[in-house]
């Protein structure tokens, strides 16, 4: 297992412009939909953001090119996270981020596979994504393609026992193609973690299902980089990346505040707020 | 049933690369020829149904065809949300073949005994939901199910059950079967769906003994629902009589009488529907005991049909 030092305050991470403009960008969505999930999208944005910009084999043109690397939002919750990269990457214009939940869109409160271009499963559910993402990396074995998998959780989510299901299965399949990415960001809709259902001691428990695992700071674009280039960890294991996130992470009002799980309809002074936190 | 279901998906894998097996803890040995073929698309993944489904559906949404297999109630139960979510909203090409449908696991009680899992399935969008009379049935539905888009619950019987089907009735998905036809101009037409069409068939003899000419209809297919096939039976009928086994609450009876209110409206025929109350069974002993308790046996459907022709007649 690889540990890092700081993994105690990933707060202190300060954010820099990418960071910060991808972060206006789901407040954008945010403001046009008159709702979501805050906090659940902020903790999101770095791994996301690395995964897009220097980790995942796609194309954007072509989403559904069979030899691309698969990423499941399985805590589909935090989609606009997930939204602002397909945006930004090119899978459909920014513009759509402004239809965010409206009638007609494509952008759900859930992402929906066969609706939004890049999107691999539909999520919404909790503890959905592990086992798809098992049935297409074994897939990937029998159809002879080099594709990865990268299922990304939230740790309220794999409260779950389907999650523990799944595991055991990647573990004895020996799935070294496949990466679970736990967003542990300490607070789920109810409240902490440690109180709702503690997950302690979490490292072990992925490591006892078969995983090899690595803990980083999740907002550190660096330290992510570092952990998803040195996949697989184990030739003969799957990976679990245990990140260290603050939910509502650059909206210092928002930071580590269950009430900011889901927010709708805020007011315009609270939405210019979050934009000049964001500057 | 089971045993042409499992050997018809050996040798559709034999056929087809994309053909894939998932049980989940199951007979040890079961298909061992594929497993020793074909041991990258032949899997057993144990006592973890939520997980059996959604990898299943992982593999279809890449392009595969995983017949998946477990006890009916662990798929329609237990993971019914997998099977909602992962198969149906993303309407992938799963099959899941359910084990005991119906009250096959008599002796194992209300744990085992699948009676909602027609209703339950056939209320999802996208399902298809098949439950076959016989074994013959079962190898000409597997022939079928090959290419078929959406994913399918396929409701397995006892096994070792009588076949009445025929070769020259062929198998097509959501197509019904007249198994029967009576000479009446307006007969009393028996709407059956699995082994529930033998019962109707044996009924239909005593009642042609005691002068009563009924039809059969057989409905392999719940969902999509031959509405065709029910309207054109039903409009000479003087009775339609639906007869499964599983509960009355939204079973394939309420299936035919939705189909009815909306296609013939107060021209509908008068109505009997013979199915298993809203409660949870408390017996054990055979199948063929709580046919019996049911009144799902050949000699009761008698006496419920002409019971109801003489309330009609009254």
């Amino acid at each position: 297992m690889a540990a890092l030092a700081d993994l105690s305050r990933p707060n202190a991470v300060s954010l820099d412009e990418r960071s910060k403009h991808l972060r206006r960008l789901a407040v954008r969505a945010l403001d046009k939909g008159e709702r979501g999930h805050i906090g659940s999208t902020m903790s999101l944005i770095e791994i996301l953001r690395v995964l897009y910009d220097d980790v995942l084999r796609v194309r954007p043109s072509e989403p559904a090119w069979p030899r691309r690397d698969r990423l499941i939002l399985s805590k589909g919750h935090g989609c606009i996270a997930l939204y602002v990269m397909l945006a930004e990457k090119g899978f459909f214009p920014l513009e759509t981020l402004d239809t965010f939940c409206h009638r007609d869109s494509i952008l759900g409160g859930h992402p929906e596979f066969g609706k939004v271009p890049g999107v691999e499963a539909s999520t919404g559910a909790l503890g959905h994504g592990l086992s798809i993402g098992i049935g297409m990396a074994l897939a990937g074995r029998i159809q002879r393609r080099d594709s990865r998998l990268f299922v990304l959780m939230g740790d309220g989510e794999i409260n779950e026992g389907s999650v523990w299901e799944a595991a055991m299965c990647a573990g004895k399949h020996r799935l070294s193609e496949l990466t679970a990415i736990i967003d542990c960001n300490k607070i789920q809709s109810a409240g902490p973690t440690s109180e709702i259902l503690d997950l302690e001691p979490l490292v072990d428990k992925w490591q006892a299902f078969g995983f090899a695992t690595v803990e980083v700071d999740g907002h550190d674009v660096a330290e992510l980089r570092k952990a998803f280039g040195g996949l697989p960890l184990d030739r003969g294991r799957p990976t679990a990346i245990i990140c260290h996130t603050v939910k509502g992470k650059g909206i210092p009002f928002a930071e580590n505040d269950p009430a900011w799980h889901h927010k709708a309809k805020l007011p315009r002074e609270t939405i210019a707020d979050m934009y000049r936190a964001l500057e | 049933m089971r045993k042409a279901c499992l050997d018809a998906i050996y040798k559709l894998a034999k056929q087809d690369s994309r053909v894939v097996f998932i049980g989940s803890d199951l007979s040890p040995g079961l298909l061992s020829e594929m497993r020793e073929e074909m041991p990258d698309r032949w899997f057993m993944e144990g006592v973890a149904e939520q997980n059996v489904v959604g990898m299943a559906a992982g593999m279809a949404l890449e392009g595969l065809i995983p017949y998946a297999s477990t006890i009916a109630t662990f798929f329609t139960r237990r993971s019914f949300e997998q099977v909602a979510v992962d198969c149906c909203l993303h309407n992938v090409p799963v099959r899941l073949v359910s084990n005991g449908g119906g009250l096959v696991y008599a002796p194992l009680g209300p744990t085992h005994l699948a009676i909602e899992d027609i209703a339950i399935m056939r209320a999802l969008p996208n399902m298809t939901v098949v439950a076959c009379c016989d074994a013959e049935e079962m190898k000409r539905f597997m022939a079928a199910s090959l290419d078929w888009k959406s994913p399918i619950y396929i409701r397995l019987a006892k096994g070792g059950d009588p076949i009445v089907s025929r070769p020259e009735h062929g198998f097509q998905i959501g197509k019904a079967i007249a198994m029967r036809k009576s000479a009446e101009r307006n007969p009393v037409v028996l709407m059956t769906t699995g082994v529930m069409t033998t019962n109707a068939l044996m009924a239909a003899d005593i009642l042609a003994a005691a002068g009563i000419d009924v039809s059969v209809v057989h409905f392999h297919t719940i969902k999509p629902l031959d509405a065709a096939a029910i309207l054109d039976h039903a409009r000479a009928a003087r009775l339609v009589v639906t007869i499964e086994e599983g509960i009355a609450i939204g079973g394939f009876g309420s299936g035919v009488t939705d189909v009815l209110v909306d296609g013939l409206g107060p021209k509908m025929p008068h109505m009997k529907r013979i199915a298993l109350p809203d409660s949870f069974c408390r017996n054990y002993g055979v199948q063929s005991d709580l046919f019996e308790i049911y009144g799902l046996s050949p000699d009761q459907i008698v006496r419920t049909v002409t019971n109801k022709i003489e309330e009609l007649n009254a």
